[in-house]
C-alpha cells in the first residue's frame, strides 16, 4: 500500500523503512490499533485541530515547561505533546516488564559488587580499567553499606523498537532519570482529550506512580525511624526538569528542597523550617552526584549540601539514587549488560542491547572510523543528545570533529549502527503522519520489590525524519497506553 | 514551612508593595508637576527621590530622565520595573506554595511591566501603566486573600507588606516635613497647598482626612493622620497593628521558642503608637520619631530572620 492510497488525514502518511507501530508493512492496520484508525477516520478534520489547541492549552496553563539550556539564559518552553497515543498491547508489555524486572536486579547486584568484593572484576567478566576508569565511579562509595543494598531505585530504561518489532534497550538512566511528570501529565490530558476512545481501549492505569514512588523511598529510610522525614531535593528554579520536580512533590506530598535548605549537624541532616531544624531521613534527590556535596566532590557547587557523603556513609541519611550509580549507565560498561545478566542470575538478557563498539578496542576503533558515515556515535557519559554524532546525517566536517574527538579519547565514546527507530502515527499540522518513537517505562525497586507502571515516556522526534528524540533537540511526547 | 520559603513570601510581598508605592507617588508627582513652577517642580522631585531612597541622577534631571529612572531602569533596584520582577522571582522560587491565580497574575503583570518602555507611553502620559501597576498590585493582593490558604504563609505575605508600609509612609513624612522645618504645624497650612495635598494623596489619604478633620490642612494633623490613625490602612500605626499581629499568629503556628524577641519588638513598638500623642511627638522632633519607626522597622526585619529564617543551628529543635 502506498502513501497515496491511505485516506485523510492519512494522506501523507509513510509506513517504508521502519517497523510502524499502525500498520503491518503491507498496509493494513494493526489490530489493537484498528479502533484508533476507525476514529480518526471518522473525526471531522477542525475536530482533531480543536483537540489539539485544548491539549496544547491545558499544558501552557498548567505551566508544564522545561528549561533550555544554550540559547537565552534559561528560556521555558512548553514539552510538545502529541495528540495521538501510543498502543501497547499486554504480550508485548510482558516482555518489556520481565526484561526490565531482569535488568533493574542485574544493575543493582552489579553495583553492590564492584562497589565491595569485586567478584565480576576479579572473574574478568567487565575489565578492571574499564569500570574504574569511568567519570561516574566514585571511589568515595568503596565498601559503603547502602540501605537494602538497593543503589538504583529508580531507572528510567530507554527502549527502541528495530525492524524486525523487537524491543530493545537502548540505555539505562540510572543517575537521575526525568520525564515521569510527562508520563502523568499527558494521561490527564488525554483523558479529557479522548475520553471515550480511551475507556474503550482498557487502557491500564499509570497515576499510582506517586504512591508507588514514596512507597519505594520510605522503604529505604533508617529503620529505626518510625515516621521518616522524606524530602524531593532540586536544584531550584533554574534546572531543566524544575516542573517535575514541583510536580512530584506534590503528587507524593513531600517537601520540595534545595541544598541551601538543608545542612548538616552531628553527622545528621536537617531542613531548616520556621519551626526550627527538622531531621531528614530520606532524600530523593534530583541532583548529579558531582554537585551533591562541595566537599566530597565538586567544591564550587553551590546546589549541594556539606557534609552530605558523610552522614550517607553513617547510614543516618538515605539517598535515592544512590551515589556512583552513573558507572552502570556508562555507554561503554551497557555493552557488557546481557554478560553482567548472565553472571548474577544465571539468565540470558530477555531484552537485548543494541550492538556497540568499543573505541577503546584497537580493531573495533579502526572499523568505526572507517565507518563514521553509517554510525551512531555517543560519549559514554552523556544524556540528552548532547555530544553526539549521527553519521548519516552528519556533514564531513561533523565527521571529521568526532573523527578527531574518538581518537584523543577513545575511553570516552561508543559507536552504534545506525537504528530506524519505530514510527508511530502524530498528528502534525492538520494530517496524520508517522514519526519516529522511543520509549521510557519507569522502574522503581525497594530492594524486594520491583514495580514498573504500565506505561512510560513515548517520545517523538517531531522533525520529520529526524531521529532525535530529545527534548532539548526539538522532539515531543505522546501518552503510551498499555492495554489490559 | 521552610524557612526559605517564608523569605520568599516575604519579599515577594515586599516588592510587590514598594512597586505600588513607587508608582502611586510617581503618578502624583508627575500630575503635581503640572502645577507647580519650575523650580518648585524640581525641588518636589528630589524630595520625591530623598522619600524613596534613591541617588539623584550624575546626568540630566528632566521629568522624563527621571521617570525613567523610577519606572523602566533596570539599574535602579527599586524601579517599577525592577520591583516587579523581583517579586515575581520570588514567587517563581515558591510557586508551588501559593496559588495558581496568584501565579499567573504575578506572572503576567510582570510581563506586561516589561513589555512597555517609557518612550513609548511618554506623549500620552505614563498615567495609564502607572494605574495598570497599581491596580495589579491591589488585584494581587485580593487574589491572595480569596484564594491562598489564611496560614503560615499568608501571614508572611502579611508582614512584608506591613513591614514596607510603615518603612515607605515614615520616608515620605520625613522628607516632606524636612522641607518646612519653620512651619507651625497647628496653623492651617497657607502656601504649597498642592504639595501638602499631594502628601496625603501619595497616600491616598486625602478623601480618609478630610472625612476626620475637614478639608483644613494642619501639619500636625497630617503627621497624626499618617501616623496615628488606627484604621487608615496606610498609616503607620495600622501597619503594625497587622506586622504585631502577623508576628503572634505565626508564633502559635510553629510554636517557635525563638520568637519572643520578635514579639517583643513588635509589641513595643505597637504599643507607643497606640498610646503616642502627636503633640509629645512634636515637641520631642518629629524627625528623631520618625527615624525611630525606621529603625524598629529594620531591627524587627532582622529579628524575623533570626527566629525563622537565618537562626544559629546549635539551638537544635525538632
Amino acid at each position: 500500500m502506498n502513501a497515496a492510497d491511505f485516506p485523510l488525514p492519512f494522506t501523507n502518511y509513510q509506513i517504508e523503512g521502519a517497523y510502524d507501530e499502525m500498520f503491518d508493512a503491507d498496509g493494513s492496520t494493526r489490530q489493537h490499533y484498528q479502533a484508533l484508525f476507525q476514529r480518526l477516520l471518522e473525526l471531522p478534520q477542525n475536530e482533531l485541530k480543536q483537540r489539539q489547541q485544548a491539549a496544547d492549552l491545558s499544558f501552557l496553563h498548567q505551566g508544564i515547561t522545561f528549561t533550555v539550556y544554550g540559547h537565552d539564559e534559561g528560556t521555558e518552553r512548553i514539552f510538545p505533546y502529541d495528540l495521538l497515543p501510543r498502543i501497547i498491547p499486554a504480550d508485548e508489555w510482558d516482555v518489556i516488564e520481565r526484561g526490565l524486572v531482569q535488568r533493574i536486579t542485574a544493575l543493582n547486584l552489579f553495583l553492590k559488587d564492584i562497589y565491595h568484593d569485586g567478584h565480576i572484576l576479579n572473574d574478568r567478566v567487565v575489565p578492571r580499567d574499564l569500570v574504574y576508569s569511568c567519570k561516574y565511579y566514585r571511589r568515595q562509595m568503596r565498601g559503603v553499606r547502602v540501605p537494602n543494598d538497593v543503589y538504583v531505585a529508580v531507572v528510567g530504561t530507554d527502549l527502541i523498537r528495530v525492524n524486525s518489532g523487537e524491543f530493545v534497550v537502548l540505555e539505562d538512566n540510572l543517575r537521575v532519570p526525568s520525564g515521569v511528570s510527562y508520563m502523568l501529565a499527558n494521561r490527564q490530558v488525554m483523558k479529557y482529550v479522548f475520553p471515550r476512545m480511551f475507556s474503550m481501549y482498557g487502557v491500564r492505569p499509570v497515576d499510582h506512580y506517586g504512591q508507588a514512588l514514596l512507597t519505594t523511598l520510605r522503604a529505604l529510610a533508617p529503620k529505626r525511624r518510625v515516621d521518616p522525614n522524606i524530602v524531593l531535593l532540586s536544584p531550584g528554579v533554574y534546572n531543566s526538569a524544575y516542573f517535575e520536580h514541583a510536580y512530584l512533590a506534590r503528587q507524593m506530598g513531600l517537601t520540595l528542597v534545595e541544598g541551601r535548605d538543608l545542612l548538616v549537624h552531628d553527622n545528621v541532616v536537617y531542613m531548616r523550617t520556621t519551626a526550627g531544624l527538622q531531621r531528614v531521613d530520606v532524600i530523593y534527590r534530583r541532583l548529579d552526584d558531582d554537585y551533591l556535596d562541595p566537599l566530597a566532590f565538586r567544591g564550587d557547587s553551590m546546589l549541594g549540601v556539606p557534609g552530605l557523603l558523610n552522614v550517607y556513609r553513617s547510614g543516618n541519611v538515605a539517598l535515592a539514587n544512590a551515589i556512583g550509580t552513573g558507572v552502570a549507565d556508562d555507554k561503554a560498561v551497557y555493552a557488557y549488560l546481557p554478560a553482567i545478566i548472565r553472571y548474577y542470575l544465571n539468565q540470558d538478557a530477555i531484552l537485548n542491547n543494541v550492538e556497540t563498539y568499543l573505541l577503546s578496542d584497537d580493531k573495533q576503533r579502526r572499523h568505526v572510523i572507517n565507518n563514521l558515515d553509517k554510525l551512531v556515535v555517543k560519549a559514554v557519559g552523556e544524556s540528552g543528545g548532547y555530544d553526539m554524532l549521527i553519521g548519516p546525517h552528519a556533514s564531513r566536517e561533523e565527521r571529521e570533529r568526532f573523527r578527531e574527538k574518538i581518537i584523543a579519547n577513545p575511553r570516552n565514546y561508543i559507536a552504534q549502527p545506525t537504528l530506524a527507530l519505530s514510527r508511530a502515527p502524530c498528528y502534525i499540522d492538520g494530517s496524520v503522519e508517522a514519526r519516529h518513537i522511543d520509549l521510557r517505562p519507569y522502574i522503581l525497586y525497594s530492594g524486594d520489590q520491583v514495580t514498573i507502571v504500565p506505561g512510560g515516556l513515548t517520545r517523538v522526534a517531531l522533525r520529520r525524519g529526524s531521529l532525535v528524540v530529545n527534548s532539548s533537540q526539538g522532539g515531543g511526547s505522546k501518552d503510551t497506553w498499555v492495554l489490559s | 514551612m521552610l524557612s526559605r520559603v517564608a523569605d520568599s513570601l516575604y519579599w515577594m510581598s515586599r516588592y510587590l508593595e514598594r512597586a505600588e508605592h513607587n508608582a502611586r507617588v510617581l503618578d502624583l508627582q508627575l500630575h503635581l508637576m503640572l502645577e507647580l513652577a519650575p523650580e518648585m517642580a524640581e525641588r518636589s522631585w528630589m524630595r520625591l527621590l530623598d522619600s524613596l531612597v534613591v541617588e539623584p541622577p550624575k546626568g540630566p534631571c528632566d521629568p522624563y530622565s527621571l521617570t525613567q529612572l523610577l519606572t523602566f531602569d533596570a539599574r535602579n533596584a527599586n524601579s517599577i520595573v525592577a520591583c516587579v520582577s523581583s517579586a515575581r522571582e520570588n514567587a517563581r522560587h515558591v510557586r508551588e506554595q501559593i496559588s495558581s491565580e496568584m501565579w499567573e497574575h504575578v506572572n503576567r503583570l510582570s510581563l506586561q511591566a516589561r513589555s512597555v518602555t517609557l518612550e513609548s507611553i511618554w506623549n500620552d502620559q505614563p498615567h495609564e501603566f502607572l494605574r495598570g501597576v497599581k491596580e495589579g498590585c491591589h488585584l494581587f493582593q485580593g487574589i491572595t486573600d480569596s484564594t491562598m490558604t489564611h496560614g503560615e504563609g499568608w501571614q508572611f505575605i502579611q508582614i512584608g507588606r506591613a513591614v514596607e508600609r510603615a518603612a515607605a509612609t515614615a520616608q515620605l513624612l520625613k522628607s516632606h516635613y524636612a522641607a518646612y522645618p519653620l512651619i507651625d504645624s497647628h496653623a492651617r497650612v497657607s502656601e504649597d497647598f498642592v504639595e501638602w495635598i499631594g502628601l496625603l494623596k501619595s497616600c491616598t489619604a486625602f478623601e480618609a482626612y478630610c472625612k476626620v478633620y475637614t478639608a483644613d490642612l494642619r501639619p500636625d494633623r497630617i503627621a497624626e493622620f499618617l501616623m496615628l490613625n488606627p484604621d487608615f490602612p496606610h498609616s503607620i500605626r495600622f501597619a503594625v497593628n497587622s506586622l504585631s499581629a502577623a508576628l503572634q499568629a505565626i508564633t502559635q503556628m510553629t510554636e517557635s521558642k525563638r520568637a519572643k524577641g520578635v514579639n517583643r519588638l513588635g509589641g513595643r513598638m505597637r504599643a507607643a503608637l497606640d498610646y503616642g500623642q502627636i503633640d509629645e511627638i512634636l515637641v520631642s522632633g518629629l524627625h528623631k520619631y520618625l527615624d525611630d519607626v525606621l529603625a524598629q522597622a529594620e531591627a524587627i526585619h532582622e529579628a524575623i530572620y533570626e527566629a525563622y529564617i537565618w537562626y544559629p543551628i546549635d539551638e537544635l529543635v525538632s
